[in-house]
């Protein structure tokens, strides 16, 4: 199973947001679009960073006024990027090791998506049981 | 009037494409006790089941079992099977909506990827979708041919279908005689003088997406000896440290049989299988005439993407490969529909978890539905449809309970019936596939042989008494 097959059920819309945004507004996008992590991208389209939900609850620990203050001063700057053919096991072995779980797709330096470890565990989840029904089936036509 | 899904005004749903996920979405609205659903299901062929009876191999007919299941849906009363009418050229998006509150679109990836190499389109070249289709009885693939005078074949893939073909291109015709291939396929193959089939990986054995099961007939063959390199079978080190770091017991299973393969020596069979890793075709070589009888390869090697996914990577070594078949088998591809909203990146109709999208607003289009293949794309097998369609029949109950639903002049199951009658006299019923079922068996078994496939629109008609 590759990345793009979790893709292809989520429209066609990327939503991104501007380093310079505040953390309010980082929270208020996250909170309405029930999603866990947004990619920052500058005035070109390219990904500059990551704000997840997890930031904003370490900022808002840590610092004064925290939501007032923009993106860029807390979200993580190393982006790493998936490709639409990479292999889901892959991606969420490499998420479980390297701690993220939220991986923002590129295809031809434009980013097309965004996937998180939730959508890896469902996409999993449901591929076992298709596999397990298919074997099912198979063995119910042995017996009779 | 009622409520919509009450028994005095049901749900109408109309189902596009009768494969395993027309029948499993018809399942899961089944099954709900809420509201009352009255459902069709169409079908561009007279026979339903899609891929389980025009894509599954026809020495798998354990796979084909499921069609049980299908039997037991399609037995309910609130239930009703229109083959032989195409989406597009008998009814349009404008007919269903004036006849149903809701519409699904379960019309598989209906043809191949390419693989965008020079001398793709020589001939002898031939995609895997139509062999395939041509083998299982596929009416529209019947009078194809293939040019089974040449010895040398390569299938371009190392996915199931790739297997299926090479496994099916193997086989002797006493194998094949014990399976429902098409009749002319099976006097085809009979005379077939292929020798040597070459299957071609580009990644290594590690990456493989061919199941264990499939790897495991092609080596108890009984007249083909299976042949695998042994350094192409010797794992890289980026593959070993991967497996040493999360040990897959599938993959580790496919290693050890690829490895016993590749100590076995040939054994005088007629026929040689051999599974080739980390090569990729760049061009093929023809002749004169645009004939193939060649392939360069280059080798490839392997690279970590920066979420873990080991790629393949051309080198600067080449090698030519002499055959005068080929057939590429690199996944399969959604082909749109008239009217329905498309997603070109991924192949597949505009959606989110099966509710079609508007391209313009990006919001959902009222009553327009899709699950399967044409959904998400094709991967999984015949039970991974279950769970995707049950996502997409979620979706569509929950706008039935919030009354986002088409509004049809004519949601009656006769009106839907005549104007199908009035479109395409010829419609086929599930009776008349019952029918249709019980001959070909019967004939089957005549011959030894699980069932004798009906080919022609023609035949059936006939068959029918029509």
């Amino acid at each position: 199973m590759k990345v793009r097959t979790i893709l292809a059920t989520k429209g066609a819309t990327v939503v991104t947001i501007r380093p310079q945004q505040s953390l309010r507004e980082a929270a208020r996008l996250l909170a309405e679009h029930n999603i866990g992590a947004r990619v920052a991208v500058n005035e070109a389209g390219e990904i500059v960073g990551i704000i997840s939900e997890r930031d904003i609850i370490r900022a808002a620990a840590r610092l004064d006024e925290a939501l007032s203050r923009p993106v860029s001063e807390i979200m993580t700057k190393e982006v790493i990027v998936g490709l639409p053919n990479d292999d889901l096991i892959a991606v969420a072995n490499a998420m479980t090791e390297k701690r993220f779980r939220h991986l923002p797709i590129v295809e031809r330096r434009e980013m097309v998506g965004i996937i998180s470890m939730g959508d890896i565990v469902k996409c999993q989840r449901d591929q076992y049981k298709g596999e397990i029904d298919t074997l099912e089936t198979q063995i119910i036509a042995d017996e009779t | 009037m009622a409520n919509v899904g009450t028994d005095a005004n049901p749900l109408r749903v109309a189902v596009i494409g009768a494969g395993p996920s027309g029948f499993y979405v018809a399942d899961h609205l089944f099954r709900q006790r809420e509201f009352v659903v009255e459902l069709d299901l169409f079908d561009r062929l007279p026979t339903p089941f899609g891929l389980v009876r025009a894509g599954v191999a026809p020495d798998h007919q354990k796979i084909k079992s499921v069609t049980k299941v299908f039997d037991r849906i399609a037995s309910r009363p609130n239930f009703r099977f229109y083959g032989n009418v195409e989406f597009g050229t008998h009814v349009n998006v404008q007919d269903l909506r004036e006849h149903y509150h809701q519409i699904c679109y379960t019309t598989g990836a209906q043809t191949d990827r390419r693989m965008g190499i020079p001398g793709e389109d020589f001939q002898r070249s031939y995609s895997t979708t139509e062999f395939v289709t041509w083998y299982n009885g596929h009416p529209d693939c019947r009078d194809c041919q293939f040019d089974l005078s040449q010895e040398r074949v390569a299938v371009v893939g190392v996915g199931n279908v790739a297997v299926d073909v090479a496994r099916i291109l193997s086989s002797t015709p006493d194998e094949l005689v014990k399976t429902d291939i098409a009749d002319y396929a099976l006097e085809a193959l009979s005379c077939s003088r292929v020798k040597e089939i070459t299957l071609l990986g580009r990644r290594g054995p590690a990456q493989a997406a061919f199941t264990t099961p499939e790897i495991k007939e092609l080596g108890e063959l009984a007249d083909a000896d299976v042949v695998v390199l042994p350094e192409e079978v010797k794992l890289d080190d980026l593959s070993r440290a991967t497996l040493e770091h999360n040990p897959d017991q599938a993959t580790i299973r496919k290693l050890e049989i690829l490895q016993e393969y590749s100590k076995r020596g040939t054994t005088g069979k007629s026929r040689k299988l051999t599974i080739r890793f980390l090569v990729s075709p760049v061009e093929l070589i023809g002749d004169e005439v645009g004939q193939v009888v060649g392939m360069r390869l280059v080798r490839n090697e392997l690279y970590a993407t920066e979420a873990g996914t080991l790629r393949p990577k051309h080198t600067d070594q080449f090698e030519e490969l002499p055959v005068g078949l080929v057939f590429r088998s690199v996944g399969y591809r959604g082909v749109p529909l008239p009217g329905v909203p498309f997603n070109d990146k991924w192949s597949v109709i505009l959606n989110e978890k099966g509710r079609v999208i508007n391209p313009n607003t990006q919001q959902p289009v009222v009553g327009d539905y899709t699950a399967g293949w044409i959904k998400r794309g094709p991967t999984g097998v015949v039970g991974t449809n279950k769970p995707d369609a049950a996502e997409t029949a979620g979706c569509m109950l929950e706008d039935l309970a919030r009354d986002s639903i088409l509004k049809p002049k004519q949601p009656e199951v006769a009106a839907a019936r005549s104007l199908i009658r009035e479109r395409q006299p010829n419609y086929f019923t599930y009776a008349d596939w019952l029918r249709l079922d019980e001959l070909e068996v019967t004939k089957g078994q005549a011959a030894g042989r699980p069932r004798i496939k009906f080919t022609s629109l023609e035949d059936m008609l006939s068959a029918l008494g029509r």
